[in-house]
């Protein structure tokens, strides 16, 4: 599963078929297969959950109500990169909604959003596990640490 | 890999691997743990590798790429055996040094050693330091030796020998009536006896049982499940066959959050190893045992950590919960009896079982036996995973293993127990920590997590803090939580705004009492605690914050204001060039003005404001002084004068 660093192809029709077979129709591992739709495809187009809803014979609608409980799907295109702020208790304390402050401002959006251009999408997650580093931002899943809200700044300029 | 079929063959296999180990041999053991990695620790891994080459050592010298050593403050850290001599915060280019020096020359290099920040003395050895000298570290100790992606380093240290114990010398029944004797209680929160679950599920009627590792880690600020289950997977997996084999279940599962996926990953491979070996599958170690175990990745939802919410996530359905007036025991997946702990629970069972219930009930204190490894994170100096005995005082904890308050700044609170817990003043920091006293002072065990809160947290923020955590994750399905949570965060968040009235405090207690007593499941239940503690110890916070529109920490932006103090100020632009706003008016040799209209109280200012000026000042409750007229603004520097 390693290999599926794939660029955001247009409809990733392929590839999503093929995770789609790879299940067998097993209702129960619905939230997996949409796990690896997700990360192959970055986001979960609709047409994808119609084949899915299909395939395993489950309502639509219950599929919508899983993809829309939980934060690891997306149901819009994402950006090229992926920018997180940590916001967990620890970043907290240690500032961490400043860094939030400055990149929702220097990118010109919320968190959740995705600029126009496509190239950041932004997110707060809750506790990144490396509190001694806090305040944290990851972009990419590169870690960028102690960070202060200038060097955020700074980081972001590094993408395109 | 040859298949294990009985105990004897397991500890001949042990005996082979421990034969081709030297224990004078040096090996070099780099933490690989999430923290330490995103602090360059691969790096530094890759330089390890090729500088052995270079050096000519390869053979005469181990490697070893482990999980979380703990002191993640420090990270990345090195510890070469058999001396234990410690490195901490390496960087590619100390490795030449490392490794002509101390591997090659038995030297120390001084430099890179732990200093104790009291009496600048240098200490060399890993067990040594403070940080580690006040732990008992049963649980997380191996953590620093193994590899994870390694059965022989697990097997080496005595690794599956409890299971072969368990399945051959003991009964299912004896090993439960040993789980309970032990009296361990479950380390994810609430502290539920752990033997008597198993009881109940073992007792329920049907065929097919569950057992379930809880991996759904969280809690904002609580790392340790993580920790383990990346460093160390093999020993959850062993206390998982037992508890399996205790109870009467074939099936297992292993409910891992998505965002851990070096977790995801090392017990994927544990699991294919202990296949491979004989530990899992069919006929286990030839005892007639079967047991799989099958690992689902969770998609990010806090509530699906509850009991019956996971299961129902592991349905593949919508992880919310259910109302549980039959436990998930009994009714559990499919409606099937469901035996779930714990990451850190399971792995303390191999530990009971080869060492003994009365071993185990030696540590701890009266109710709560054993040890807990606890996440110290927030306005500490060390912060990392400590792992200590059930009743160390949290003194002890946050001054001799953590190394006391950041900064020197005077310690306020600690918040444990993560969203459904509370905060806890200074005067209690003499409290023994225990599931019990957690809970008298208005707080809980959480799955320990421990975030230290100096002089410059606010409490009111704090409770808002949780309540919008709680606010994103309650699913809705009952209203006292949805609204009641909805309701407690408005009125915080007006608060922290200065928007508070006379009755908003009356108000949050009468709100927290009905959320807490009326909601479904847990994460209701509790989620009044961040709130009622911090009105119970720090209610004169929240009338400041009410009366006088005052932040007493500086915390809340609506509440405060900076000002730069004119006689202070030597117009050194450096705050001006740094605000990201330019709402500072100045220039050279010209006293600079924050213009309150344009200022977004970003801390900027503040923070980078030479320390021989200290001239930017925070103010809160009382209005800023007017700006000093431009006439007046001009430096007159008599060094430029010529």
């Amino acid at each position: 599963m390693k290999e599926k660093k794939v660029k955001a192809a247009a409809s990733g029709g392929d590839k999503i078929e093929q995770i789609i077979t790879k299940y067998q129709g097993d209702a129960s591992s619905l939230i997996q297969l949409l796990l690896e739709i997700q990360r192959a495809n970055r986001w979960l187009p609709h047409e994808a959950l119609k084949k899915v809803s299909k395939e395993l014979g489950v309502p639509l609608s219950q599929i919508q109500h899983i993809a829309t409980f939980y934060k690891a799907f997306s149901l819009i295109p994402r950006g090229r990169h992926e920018v997180q702020v940590c916001l967990g208790t620890a970043c907290h304390v240690r500032g961490g909604p400043r860094i939030l402050d400055r990149v929702e401002e220097v990118l010109g959006i919320q968190a959740g959003q995705t600029t126009t251009d496509m190239k950041f999408t932004l997110e707060t997650v809750n506790c990144l596990g490396c509190c001694a580093l806090g305040p944290v931002m990851v972009v990419d899943g590169k870690y960028h640490g102690k960070i202060a809200p200038a060097k955020a700044e700074e980081v972001l300029k590094n993408y395109d | 890999m040859p298949r294990i079929n009985s105990p004897a063959e397991l500890e001949e296999l042990r005996k082979g691997i421990l034969s081709k180990r030297d224990p004078n041999k040096p090996c070099i053991t780099l933490c690989s743990g999430t923290a330490c990695h995103a602090s360059g620790s691969e790096e530094v891994a890759v330089s390890i590798e090729e500088e052995i080459k270079k050096q000519g050592l390869s053979g005469k010298v181990d490697f070893r790429r482990t999980g979380c050593h703990g002191f993640c403050e420090k990270g990345p850290i090195i510890v070469i055996h058999p001396e234990k001599i410690c490195y901490l915060q390496i960087e590619p280019k100390d490795i030449p040094e490392i490794v002509s020096q101390t591997i090659k020359g038995k030297k120390v290099v001084e430099r890179l050693l732990y200093t104790d920040p009291g009496t600048n003395e240098k200490i060399i050895h890993e067990y040594e330091i403070p940080f580690y000298k006040n732990q008992k570290r049963l649980i997380f100790g191996s953590n620093g030796e193994i590899d994870p992606k390694s059965i022989d380093d697990y097997l080496a240290l005595g690794g599956y020998s409890a299971l072969a114990k368990a399945l051959f010398k003991m009964t299912p029944e004896q090993v439960l009536a040993e789980v309970k004797k032990s009296n361990l209680r479950g380390r994810g929160g609430g502290g539920f006896p752990t033997g008597r679950k198993w009881e109940e599920c073992r007792n329920a009627p049907g065929e097919i049982k569950y057992v379930i590792v809880n991996a759904d880690e969280g809690d904002p600020g609580a790392y340790m499940d993580r920790s383990l289950l990346e460093g160390n997977p093999h020993s959850v997996l062993e206390g998982l066959i037992i508890g399996a084999y205790a109870i009467g279940s074939h099936e297992g599962y292993i409910y891992v959050r998505q965002e851990y996926p070096l977790a995801v990953e090392n017990v994927g491979i544990a699991i294919e190893q202990a296949e491979k070996y004989g530990f899992l599958g069919e006929n286990i170690l030839g005892s007639g045992f079967d047991f799989t175990i099958k690992v689902h990745r969770g998609a990010g939802a806090f509530v699906s950590g509850e009991s019956s919410a996971l299961m129902t996530a592991i349905e593949g359905k919508v992880g919310e919960p259910r109302p549980k007036y039959i436990h998930t025991a009994v009714k559990g997946i499919w409606d099937r009896p469901s035996c779930l702990n714990n990451v850190e629970t399971w792995a303390t069972v191999p530990l009971i079982i080869n060492n003994g219930a009365d071993w185990f009930r030696g540590i701890g204190t009266e109710g709560s036996k054993g040890t807990k490894i606890f996440s110290l994170v927030g306005k500490v100096n060390n912060t990392g995973l400590v792992e200590v005995p059930m009743g160390m005082t949290l003194r002890e904890i946050i001054f001799n293993v953590g190394g006391g308050i950041r900064g020197g700044k005077k310690f306020k609170a600690v918040q444990t127990g993560g969203p459904s817990g509370g905060v806890i003043p200074e005067k209690y920091i003499d409290l023994p920590i225990d599931f019990d006293e957690l809970t008298k002072v208005g707080s809980m065990m959480g799955s320990g997590g421990m975030i230290v809160m100096d002089e410059d947290t606010c409490m009111v923020d704090t409770a808002r803090y949780f309540l919008n955590f709680l606010a994103d994750e309650s699913c809705g399905k009952c209203v006292p939580c949805r609204e009641g949570i909805r309701q407690m965060l408005k009125v915080l968040t007006n608060i922290t705004k200065g928007k508070g009235k006379k009755g908003d405090i009356e108000l949050l207690e009468e709100l927290a009492e009905v959320t807490r007593d009326a909601s479904l499941c847990a994460l209701g239940r509790t989620a009044a605690n961040p709130v009622m503690s911090t009105i119970h110890y720090f209610r004169d916070e929240y009338e400041a914050h009410i009366k006088e529109k005052r932040c007493p920490a500086y915390v809340c932006k609506e509440l405060i204001s900076y000002y730069i103090d004119p006689d202070k100020c030597q117009a050194c632009m450096i705050c001006l060039k740094q605000c990201p706003v330019g709402a500072i008016a100045g220039g050279k040799n010209q006293i600079h003005v924050i213009v309150q209209e344009k200022c977004i109280k970003c801390k900027t200012c503040f923070e980078v404001c030479p320390s021989r000026f200290n001239a930017v000042k925070k103010i809160s409750g009382e209005p800023v002084p007017p700006p000093i007229p431009e006439e007046a603004r001009i430096i007159a520097r008599k060094s430029k004068e010529k």
